[in-house]
């Protein structure tokens, strides 16, 4: 009947399994003659002892807080929204034709078209898998997963044949005009008196990923629709009996979750690349899965889940840098943590729960 | 003891980034890694083989994201690692913004020819021109008069390679057939051994009887598969020939692996500028070993070797497919 604290489900249990997963990382590294503690040494400084190391942590965290709000705003639904990275991809397309071909004046209204661009696109391609679930029962897991391929065909397609300016090798759009380049942390903070590394890739669309992340939580639990979808996913069939209609509220949720992923895109695409490329999403649709699930779906809880794969990912590169621990050993620790605090989660948060209710039965 | 030398290592790396002017060669690879058994691992034979012959170290990463192609190129510059070394197109835009910063790095770009960059000795293959040759071999190895070519992902250097490849296989019969298939349109296309080896039993099945992979890691499938059904077939960028002995007709060439060496040796007196390397500098041709001895014919030999020199002479010219974005001799 009771359950243990919300501070140690919340905390305890990620933190438990971001232990293991470390430890077990370290036994890999000790096996290939590395030294963990070193590395670990190495990663910590790289992602986080500088503006420099911060500035790509959270590069890569906004990119996985876009991804992540997109699956826990899905998971609310009970839907499985694995289609992040399609998404992500037409929202790139979107993001590209509303920089090159409209006339934009400034980045702040470049910013603001952009993101409707974005999300958008991402939703429309997130419409389709959500109406087939929802009038024809077409599994959305099934649906989104194939969307993805087409979404990668579509932007190959369109790069190859159609944006890539004439006689260029590289498959890619041309670079953005200057007008809707985004500013970098550097020149956000700079005014403010406050020095951040010019090199890194930050930038303003990290301000709009934690406003999203504030959107989401008033969504969820302050809203009526939020409400909606809650119950839906709680119990269709009682949510139906309640008066929700299943059609809209599957539409709507896959809708917000597809413009949430969408919009990832400006990140990669208007906030680094200034253009948009092949391979702009790399697999961060995947990674918010486990961000949604690490985060328990709550916009805090991805917040700081984003923010840990981002040091993840920084650090990572860190080590490529400087030892040679070789890259896929670098995805082995990444997918350890993905394993331990995603499908593992129950491994930890059962004991921990028989010892919470063992010490209060003792202290009954 | 292991312990005592990481430790050493990772104190001689911080030691690097705090800008100690110690002028080793790096290699930065591409997202393919550096094992793929073509363009990247060909870099780092070059590599070794350059560290076994000078003693020399040198530092390498195999990038992971396409944000890390920057951050890989500053870090190396500051740390003072010169010259550094960037395989493959897409450094072309990350390396135009950051060459200037480090006016006294050199970089080198590997298959980029059009930057403007006083700091940059870029090295551009004629990959068309090996793969003509190629081409030629196929079409007069085959017996049913269709040969077949599989890219990998479908961009425009992989139909530069398949353009060449059409070309000479209708210089020598122009009522040959051809089919050309692509792997897909994602990354991963360059390591889909699954698809590779489909398409290579589809176009049999459509009656080719040799088949020139351009895939990456995918076009050892195809040849695995082209060897298995009794048919030949053709590799790519290293000499992949010794892979399934007397079944590889033979390899196109793309000494990726000279240039690398070359650049590592002259160090940071390198000379930097626009480098077009194609059959003249050796820089792309055909493999012939003991492996494909028995295939290569006399007058096979002697017909390509012919066309060769008329293609240094400028008596053919073979089109490339980035000058009009199309092919005269196959359409993608």
């Amino acid at each position: 009947m009771e359950r243990m604290p919300s501070w140690a489900d919340a905390l305890l249990v990620p933190l438990i399994s971001l232990l293991l997963a470390a430890f077990i990382s370290a036994l890999v590294i000790v096996a290939i003659g590395e030294d963990p503690l070193a590395a670990v040494v190495l990663m910590v400084k790289g992602s986080l002892g500088s503006t420099y190391g911060w500035g790509y942590t959270l590069y890569y965290a906004t990119n996985f807080m876009f991804t992540g709000l997109a699956v826990a705003v899905a998971f609310h639904a009970r839907m499985f929204n694995i289609g992040g990275e399609g998404q992500a991809i037409v929202g790139g397309l979107g993001v590209a034709l509303v920089c090159l071909y409209l006339p934009l004046p400034h980045w702040t209204v470049a910013l603001l078209v952009a993101t409707l661009g974005a999300a958008a696109f991402g939703a429309a391609w997130a419409l389709i898998p959500a109406w087939l679930q929802a009038k024809r029962g077409s599994h959305i897991v099934i649906t989104t997963i194939m969307f993805n391929f087409i979404a990668a065909s579509l932007l190959n397609y369109m790069l190859v044949n159609v944006l890539r300016p004439p006689r260029a090798q590289d498959p890619a759009t041309a670079r953005f005009p200057e007008a809707t380049n985004l500013p970098t942390l550097h020149e956000l903070l700079a005014p403010l008196g406050i020095e951040f590394s010019k090199a890194a890739p930050a930038n303003v669309t990290l301000i709009l990923a934690l406003l999203a992340c504030l959107l989401v939580w008033l969504l969820i639990w302050r809203t009526r629709l939020g409400y909606e979808i809650r119950a839906f996913g709680h119990s269709s069939t009682a949510a139906r009996y309640a008066g929700i209609n299943p059609v809209r509220i599957t539409v709507l949720t896959m809708l917000v979750s597809g413009g949430l992923a969408g919009m990832m895109a400006l990140n990669t695409t208007m906030g680094e690349a200034e253009r948009l490329m092949l391979n702009s999403v790399e697999g961060a649709g995947f990674i918010g899965i486990a961000v949604a699930l690490m985060g328990r779906s709550h916009p805090l809880g991805v917040l700081m889940a984003a923010i840990l794969f981002g040091f993840l990912y920084q650090g990572g590169a860190e080590l490529a840098l400087w030892t040679s621990i070789p890259r896929e050993l670098i995805v082995v620790i990444q997918a350890l943590v993905i394993l331990f605090t995603g499908a593992l989660d129950n491994m930890v948060r059962m004991p921990l729960e028989r010892l919470f209710l063992a010490t209060r039965r003792k202290k009954g | 003891m292991t312990l005592m030398k990481t430790l050493l290592g990772a104190t001689a790396s911080l030691a690097l980034t705090a800008g100690a002017a110690l002028a080793d060669p790096a290699l930065i690879f591409d997202l393919g890694g550096k094992f793929d058994k073509s363009f990247n691992e060909a870099a780092h034979n070059g590599a070794q083989r350059w560290g076994e012959e000078t003693g020399g170290s040198y530092n390498e990463i195999e990038l992971q994201s396409a944000a890390q192609r920057e951050q890989a190129l500053r870090r190396f510059a500051e740390a003072g690692f010169n010259p550094v070394i960037t395989m493959g197109f897409a450094m072309a835009d990350p390396l135009s913004s950051v060459a200037p910063d480090y006016p006294d790095t050199k970089f080198v770009a590997i298959d980029v020819t059009w930057l403007e960059a006083p700091n940059v000795r870029q090295i551009g293959f004629a990959e068309h021109e090996g793969s003509y040759l190629v081409g030629m071999m196929a079409a007069m190895a085959s017996e049913s008069d269709t040969i077949g070519f599989i890219g990998g992902m479908d961009i425009p250097l992989i139909r530069h390679f398949g353009c060449g490849y059409a070309q000479g296989a209708k210089a020598v019969n122009p009522d040959i057939e051809i089919i050309a298939n692509m792997t897909g349109t994602t990354p991963e296309a360059w390591n889909d051994p699954i698809k590779g080896s489909e398409l290579t039993v589809n176009q049999i099945a459509q009656g080719a009887d040799v088949i020139y992979a351009a895939a990456g890691g995918t076009g050892e499938a195809v040849l695995r598969t082209a060897a298995d059904e009794g048919i030949l077939s053709i590799g790519v960028d290293s000499n992949q020939n010794h892979l399934f002995p007397g079944k590889v007709l033979t390899s196109m060439l793309k000494r990726v692996d000279v240039a690398v060496y070359d650049a590592m040796k002259a160090g940071e007196d390198l000379e930097t500028g626009v480098f077009n390397i194609g059959l003249a500098e050796n820089g792309v041709g055909y493999a012939l070993d003991e492996h494909n001895a028995s295939l290569v014919s006399d007058e096979m030999k002697a017909t390509v070797d012919a066309a060769r020199q008329q293609i240094i002479d400028g008596e053919i010219s073979v089109a490339s497919y980035y000058e009009n974005d199309s092919c005269p001799a196959l359409t993608f």
